[in-house]
């Protein structure tokens, strides 16, 4: 989008002052970026063995592959289970029952309001005091990114369902299906379907939130990056440029996706308005 | 809860850290925001170009590695110094980081306000003879923002509870101290931990309220 309509399509000499603009603006940015590398250059870290380490095969399999699966690994897991997490506390949330509904408002209330960080402290260091064991870091971060992401999914799911047309409830239970019917059959598959962009953006946050579990020393790709690779090759700027293109690479064809589902459920449902 | 009164001046400092991080970031976000989304809707190719590139990149990236960029990068590589003072240092550099990364949020957020301002108010402004910052500074954008209060509200509780990660960058906040706690009374991991889940709730909470009342007050009536 241009925003045209923000200013008047420029004539002769508009055109040519906002060519002599543009020239000062990439001068700036030249300006800023020649500022940034001979800041760098002075530390060395264009000089080419920073950067050649990371096109060697033994780097990437040793550092950037398994620090990759370990995120992945956190990811996909956070996300089934987050998603798990979601679908019933959204149901609860929209049960009929008082004694129901209103505990499952507040575990997720609760749970969308307490930092990432300190839950997954909680479970790191508060595990042994509580249970009697240390757990691994992976289950404290999955921890974590279960119960604040599901928090976040059970209310895009709970909008979704409120989002559907009333008749939908109406129609089911019409049929003669029981309320756990019309919650799973009718309900809830459209809710998710409506709702995908939402969801997708939120896998994409639980992607990123992932790399929390560095700090209680999971092995992921921002610590193999940065304590990995740097720590080898004193090359913090390539690495953790490196990493956060890998990173944005991921979130992007995500970010794609969702556009894609938005994009296919318009032409689906255009041409039979409900 | 022993633990907890015992210990009441430091916790009360640390989250004294988190409201200072959590202020200082929310305004210079709000700046850069405004500033990246005049960019991102100007007239100059370049500069939306610019605009994109930098708000697509801060969006996407962990904002772990955004602050350990800002620490290890900026801070040691880049050799900047915002203080003698190491924690002063440290907190400017967190600022930075959290501002870099939540602007990105903020001109995201003012952009979709943007959209909801008709096009009749810009076309009015330049029949007035206004040019292009004019037309944004005082005519779409104050509608933009007041039609974007409840994400803008969103945004900042999130950085909120963003502001933990800047321990990355040693900056001595809630989440440093409710850890050092957990590891000195192992006993009473439970209280500890609602407790200080409890301060976020009570930051957050008003946080969310004084953003709704005023989305409800600004929103125009159209």
């Amino acid at each position: 989008m241009t925003y045209a309509n923000l200013y008047e399509p420029p004539g002769p000499r508009g055109i040519r002052r906002n060519r002599a603009l543009a020239a000062g603006v990439a001068l700036v940015l030249l300006a800023v970026a020649y500022f940034v590398f001979v800041r760098f250059d002075e530390k060395d870290q264009w000089a080419a063995d920073k950067w050649t380490p990371l096109l060697r095969g033994d780097v990437w399999a040793t550092f950037i592959l398994p620090g990759l699966a370990g995120t992945l690994t956190a990811a996909v897991t956070g996300v089934v289970l987050a998603g798990l997490f979601g679908i019933v506390f959204a149901t609860a949330r929209m049960s009929d029952h008082r004694w129901i509904r209103m505990p499952a408002a507040a575990v997720v209330e609760f749970f969308r309001s307490v930092p990432l960080l300190l839950l997954i402290f909680f479970a790191f260091f508060g595990s042994f005091a509580l249970l009697g064991t240390n757990i691994s870091a992976f289950s404290a971060v999955v921890f974590g990114l279960t119960l604040y992401n599901g928090s976040v999914i059970a209310e895009i799911i709970r909008a979704g369902v409120q989002s559907l047309p009333r008749g939908q409830r109406e129609a089911a239970y019409a049929m003669g299906m029981r309320k756990g019917q019309v919650m799973r059959l009718v309900l809830l598959p459209q809710a998710l379907k409506a709702m995908m962009p939402a969801l997708v953006s939120q896998f994409v946050v639980l992607l990123k939130d992932s790399a929390l579990g560095l700090i209680v020393g999971y092995d992921e790709l921002v610590d193999r990056g940065l304590n990995g690779i740097a720590a080898n090759f004193s090359n913090v700027i390539p690495a953790a440029i490196l990493i956060a293109a890998i990173f944005i690479l991921i979130n992007l064809s995500l970010d794609r996706l969702a556009h894609r589902l938005s994009a296919g459920r318009r032409r689906v449902t255009t041409p039979n308005p409900a | 809860m022993d633990a907890l009164l015992i210990e009441s001046d430091t916790v009360f400092a640390a989250f004294w850290m988190t409201v200072r991080l959590t202020a200082v970031s929310a305004l210079g976000s709000l700046v850069l925001g405004v500033l990246l989304t005049a960019m991102r809707v100007a007239p100059l190719a370049s500069l939306r170009g610019a605009a994109g590139v930098y708000v697509s990149v801060a969006r996407n990236t962990p904002l772990t590695l955004v602050l350990l960029f800002t620490g290890l990068g900026v801070g040691a590589n880049l050799g900047v110094e915002l203080s003698d003072d190491i924690a002063t240092n440290n907190f400017w550099l967190a600022v930075i980081g959290l501002t870099a990364y939540t602007s990105a949020f903020v001109c995201e957020a003012l952009r979709s306000g943007l959209n909801t301002v008709p096009v009749g108010q810009a076309e009015a402004a330049r029949s007035l003879g206004l040019g292009f910052v004019k037309t944004l500074a005082l005519i779409t954008l104050p509608q933009a923002f007041r039609s974007v209060v409840a994400p803008l509200g969103s945004i900042m509780i999130a950085l909120t509870k963003n502001t933990t990660i800047a321990l990355v960058v040693g900056v001595s906040e809630a989440s440093v101290r409710m850890r050092e706690m957990i590891e000195t009374y192992g006993d009473q991991v439970i209280e500890i931990f609602f407790g200080f889940a409890a301060g976020f709730v009570l930051l957050c909470l008003p946080m969310g309220l004084a953003f709704g009342w005023l989305s409800r007050r600004m929103a125009v009536a159209r």
